[in-house]
């Protein structure tokens, strides 16, 4: 592995300020990575011949950025995974993504991801599935997982993807990597192809706790095109500490108990804690006692959301149409049929189903409530604890079509990360070990714009784990 | 468990034009979805509970009344599978 990917974005942004790095290297180098890849992490890599601009001084300082599918990008190919936005090049581009442009991180690649974002393991692409770094027989996580896997691999420096209900976090955590799921309304949603806008929230994944400050530094912010945007409170710091003194850690003990957590995440979990207390953090047994049915309610809630959002798609004014449909409707059904894959129709399916007339207040209405008592919950619980800790995933990556077959199955690997969904809190995930010779990830959740304090002890965790992801990086 | 006809009737609405495998496979999988989505009613009488709809108080995002450009329209038909005359053109609701 030559010197330049072994940097971090960070220290490569350190050494291109110095003039010890030439920019348009790095660009070349991971351009040719991006394009050499065997992962299938990558939907569309740019051509040889660009070599981007960036603006002298600029804070990301040239070093470049891959985005997962779903975020529009003028000009460029923007799927969301789906065969229903086939060729679909968009005439503008996502905020988020042209603030890291304008920060100075050029575009080298699209990410892989599951169809519109509903998937935990990328098998659900029409581009088809993206294999594990770690063991290529293995998935990457989802639904961003062609983000996760390609900064595992090294393929790219740093990239960003988007949580629903886990799609940072588990992805990141199965590759080895860090995945900051930061406050609803933190990033601008403008210009990301919309699963469940209630909840959809855009984030970085990279290799290490200060890149992902880095790169959400220049992501957030309020966007007058997306009015439930809020930016946040303060700007965002560079994590700097290290120890926990004074922390306390909410180690919800009922959750854990929960839904079938393999023993080795469960051991490494513990591992951390034991960490956490040797730098001077408090670990407090407690409890979110609804939590355990926030995948309950968000499996009406995201369905219900994606049911609507999911109408526009109709083959008139953008991506795939249907041949030989018949009449108007014909057309509808018929290109809706071909164009959306098995999960995407499943969860357009029990939306609908959950809003229809008759089962609206037994359905949604009652996972809106459930979402309410979760959200207290968190409320309740930042009167004794400031973050709250889980394993990120309840297992390590498994095997290509293990849970294909059985959809809820494959929904409980978000058993961990959608309840600070549901709350609209930050989370963070970060690498803890390895089990079976694949990685486990802890989750740190944070109140609503704690961010500089979650990435803080985030960073002083890392340091102490000393978590070694490079074998990833030369399979 | 769904019936074949709750399926039908649910992919009507949703403008999906399903295969015969494909009513008979949602009718188990959405049937074994809503079953382990039951276990809300675990949690007893919500009828004092407030929905969420959203988790951030945001009230009245207000902006300028300003106007300003629209894209322009060949670019915004470019991505059309069969545009026409200006616009998107479609087969007829009665053919």
């Amino acid at each position: 592995m030559s010197t330049v990917l072994s940097l971090t974005a960070a220290q490569a942004v350190e050494q291109i300020r110095a003039g010890e790095l030439d920019p348009a290297e790095l660009w070349h180098t991971y351009r040719e990575r991006a394009a050499a890849d065997e992962l299938n992490a990558f939907t569309w890599v740019a051509g040889e011949g660009e070599t981007p601009a960036v603006a002298p001084g600029a804070p990301l300082a040239g070093v470049p950025v891959a985005v997962k599918d779903l975020f529009c990008t003028e000009g460029i190919p923007s799927q969301a995974g789906s065969k229903i936005l086939e060729g679909y090049c968009p005439p503008y581009t996502a905020t988020a993504v042209e603030r890291l442009q304008e920060a100075g991180a050029p575009v080298v690649a699209k990410t892989n991801q599951d169809e519109f974002a509903m998937g935990s393991s990328n098998e659900n692409s029409a581009f088809g599935p993206v294999l594990n770094p770690w063991a290529r027989d293995r998935v990457p996580g989802g639904s961003s997982g062609g983000s996760a896997a390609a900064v595992a691999a090294g393929a790219v420096p740093w990239a960003i993807g988007t949580d629903t209900g886990g799609s940072i976090r588990q992805p990141a955590a199965l590759c080895g990597i860090v995945g900051l799921k930061p406050t609803y309304g933190a990033v601008s949603r403008y210009g990301m192809i919309a699963f469940a806008s209630s909840l959809d929230q855009a984030g970085p994944f990279t290799r290490d706790v200060t890149d992902a400050a880095l790169l959400f530094s220049a992501m957030a912010g309020k966007d007058p095109c997306d009015s439930t945007s809020l930016g946040l409170p303060e700007p965002v710091r560079l994590p700097s500490a290290t120890d926990l003194r004074g922390l306390r850690l909410g180690l919800p003990e009922d959750l854990l108990a929960g839904e079938g957590v393999e023993p080795g995440v469960l051991e490494n979990f513990r591992a951390t804690l034991d960490r956490a207390r040797d730098l001077g953090a408090e670990v407090k047994t407690m409890a979110l006692p609804h939590a355990e049915h926030g995948l309950a309610a968000y499996y009406l809630i995201a369905p219900a959301e994606c049911s609507s959002n999911l109408a526009r798609y109709d083959g008139v004014r953008y991506g795939f149409r249907a041949d030989g449909a018949g009449d108007l409707l014909g057309l509808y059904t018929h290109t809706r049929e071909q164009g959306f894959g098995a999960e995407v129709k499943r969860r357009v399916m029990l939306g609908t189903y959950a809003l229809s007339s008759g089962y609206y207040d037994a359905y949604y209405g009652k996972a809106q409530k459930v979402r309410t008592r979760i959200a207290e919950d968190f409320f309740a619980a930042w009167e004794e604890v400031d973050f709250v800790v889980t394993p990120t995933s309840p297992g390590v990556a498994f095997e290509l079509g293990a849970k294909t077959a059985d959809p809820l199955a494959m929904y409980l690997n978000d058993y961990f990360t959608v309840p600070m969904s549901l709350a609209g809190i930050p989370a963070i995930s970060i690498p803890n070990g390895l089990s079976e010779g694949l990685p486990t990830a802890f989750q740190l959740a944070g109140p609503a714009f704690s961010e500089n304090r979650l990435l803080d002890a985030a960073y002083a965790l890392e340091g102490a784990l000393a978590f070694d992801g490079s074998p990833a990086r030369q399979a | 468990m769904l019936s074949r006809d709750q399926v039908l009737y649910v992919a009507r609405l949703a403008r999906l034009e399903l295969t015969d495998a494909e009513v008979e496979q949602f009718a188990g999988e959405l049937s074994h979805v809503l079953d382990h989505i039951e276990k809300i009613a675990e949690l007893g009488d919500l009828a004092d509970v407030q929905p969420t709809s959203h988790v951030v108080a945001v009230e009245n995002a207000l902006r300028p009344d300003k106007p300003r450009p629209s894209w322009p329209r060949e670019e915004v038909l470019a991505a059309a599978p069969d545009p026409a005359q200006g616009g998107f053109r479609v087969p007829s609701p009665g053919a």
